[in-house]
């Protein structure tokens, strides 16, 4: 029932090709779903913050959308998109806005109203107040919303491939079940998790790019 | 001329009287000091200046301009740096620039210019939370330059800092007021502040706010701090607060 970890690593290079290929179509998924869920979210979040109205009357059913299994929708997003690639996106930008738009709302509101203040004095618009303060304040709530989003995407993409598709690790997982292949089971695990892993990095990395002044090297920070 | 003009000014808060028929003027390259209590209505004077709150009553008049209720005319420097820590100090500077309708290079170039007079060389490359809080105020100052090269509002712009880097905060203020002959409305508690930097000092009682006196500080420029220590100073000092208490 356990195989032994070098069963694992034997499946995992024997079925490497295969793995390959349904990696490329689960990464796809994921990442167009993410680039959209990501937009929608950015989105939601700017349009909360700018109409306090519609932040009042959405904001609730935003979270009631969140309470909703995804397992239990999926199935149903199958019967209406069909077997291809759409369900798995649509599930996807589902699981993955809310994380981004909460964020970026929480980003939003935390802003200083004195700098805002100042700026405005300095005869600036709203847009240009987002462009300079209240985007780049919510940038670690927007990289932390990212960071779930990241790994909800992989498996988001996973679950709905198990309720029906043609391709990807999912799909590879529920025929690796069918024939008891625990080995197997296994090594796409671990290959999924990796792959989730390999976002989060790549998220961090970015964060990192993006935010230099959070990163200033304290040993060698000198009081001018 | 008078740069700025702040004629006959009131506001209330919840029927809570803040500003009574508040009048300052400030001439080109003057240093008026308002002095009085924290608290006392000087915050919503510049506020109501710097258009972000509208009047009551009254009218402000920059250049013989009415500007009541518009922002983009004057900016101002508070206690909190508010340098906003994600960008470097040098492209904190040039804000007001972009906000005109600069291109970066361009603004970053002509911020540039400005950071030796400022004393404040070298650090254009670095983020605020690298600087000291005396440095920040330096930029936080050369920004509000650089929106406006006539008028600026600073509000107790100095208050947060310990007394040795104050000192040398006014002696450098004193240094860079001779090269750059700003206009300037300076809101302070401190007396010894107000009598050392200002060619006038208006006192303002609390609750409601209202002008209590103005005192004109005839010490020529270039001040040094050794003004702090003449006899002239102490009278200044006693008269100021003999108006103070009798207001109470």
């Amino acid at each position: 029932m356990l195989p032994s970890p070098i069963a694992v690593v034997e499946a995992f290079v024997s079925d490497f090709p295969l793995l390959l290929q349904n990696s490329a179509i689960t990464l796809q998924e994921a990442f167009i779903g993410l680039v959209l869920g990501v937009s929608v979210g950015f989105l939601i979040a700017v349009i909360m913050d700018a109409f306090d109205t519609v932040y009042k009357a959405f904001y609730p059913l935003l979270v009631i959308t969140q309470t909703v299994p995804s397992v239990a929708i999926a199935p149903l997003l199958v019967l209406w998109f069909g077997y291809e690639m759409t369900p798995k996106i649509v599930l996807i930008v589902i699981s993955t806005f809310f994380p981004v738009a909460v964020g970026l709302l929480d980003g939003f509101k935390s802003a200083d109203k004195d700098a805002i203040g100042l700026l405005r004095s300095m005869g600036a618009n709203r847009f240009r107040i987002f462009c300079h303060i209240k985007f780049p304040t919510a940038l670690p709530q927007l990289f932390s919303g990212l960071r779930i989003a990241a790994a909800y995407s992989v498996v988001g993409a996973v679950i709905s491939e198990w309720l029906g598709g043609f391709a990807g690790l999912g799909v590879y997982m529920t025929r690796v079940k069918k024939a008891f292949a625990f080995d197997k089971m296994f090594a796409v695990i671990f290959l999924i998790s990796a792959i989730s892993l390999g976002l989060m990095v790549l998220v961090e990395f970015a964060e990192k790019k993006c935010m230099p002044y959070r990163h200033l090297n304290k040993k060698n920070r000198r009081k001018i | 001329m008078n740069k700025l003009e702040v004629k006959n000014i009131s506001k209330s808060f919840d029927d809570k009287l803040v500003l009574k028929d508040v009048s300052i003027s400030l001439r080109q390259g003057e240093l008026v000091s308002l002095l009085g209590v924290s608290g006392g209505g000087k915050s919503t004077l510049f506020n109501i200046i710097s258009g972000l709150l509208s009047p009551d009553k009254g009218e402000v008049l920059l250049d013989d301009k009415d500007i009541t209720n518009e922002s983009g005319h004057v900016s101002y420097m508070l206690q909190k740096d508010l340098l906003l820590p994600y960008k470097t100090v040098e492209d904190n500077v040039a804000i007001p620039l972009l906000l005109k309708g600069m291109k970066k290079k361009e603004a970053r170039k002509k911020a540039s210019e400005l950071f030796a007079a400022f004393g404040l060389n070298g650090t254009q490359k670095n983020y605020p939370a690298e600087l000291s809080g005396g440095m920040r105020q330096r930029a936080a100052l050369l920004r509000t330059y650089m929106f406006s090269q006539d008028v600026a509002l600073l509000d107790e712009p100095f208050s947060a800092l310990d007394t040795l880097t104050k000192n040398s905060m006014h002696k450098w203020y004193l240094g860079v007021m001779e090269k750059i002959k700003l206009s300037t409305l300076f809101i302070t508690h401190d007396i010894d502040e107000a009598i050392l930097l200002s060619d006038r000092i208006y006192l303002l009682s609390n609750s409601p706010g209202e002008i209590i006196g103005e005192i004109v500080i005839k010490e020529k420029r270039p001040r040094s701090e050794e003004f702090n220590f003449t006899p002239e100073f102490l009278s200044y000092k006693r008269e100021i607060l003999a108006l103070l208490k009798k207001a109470r």
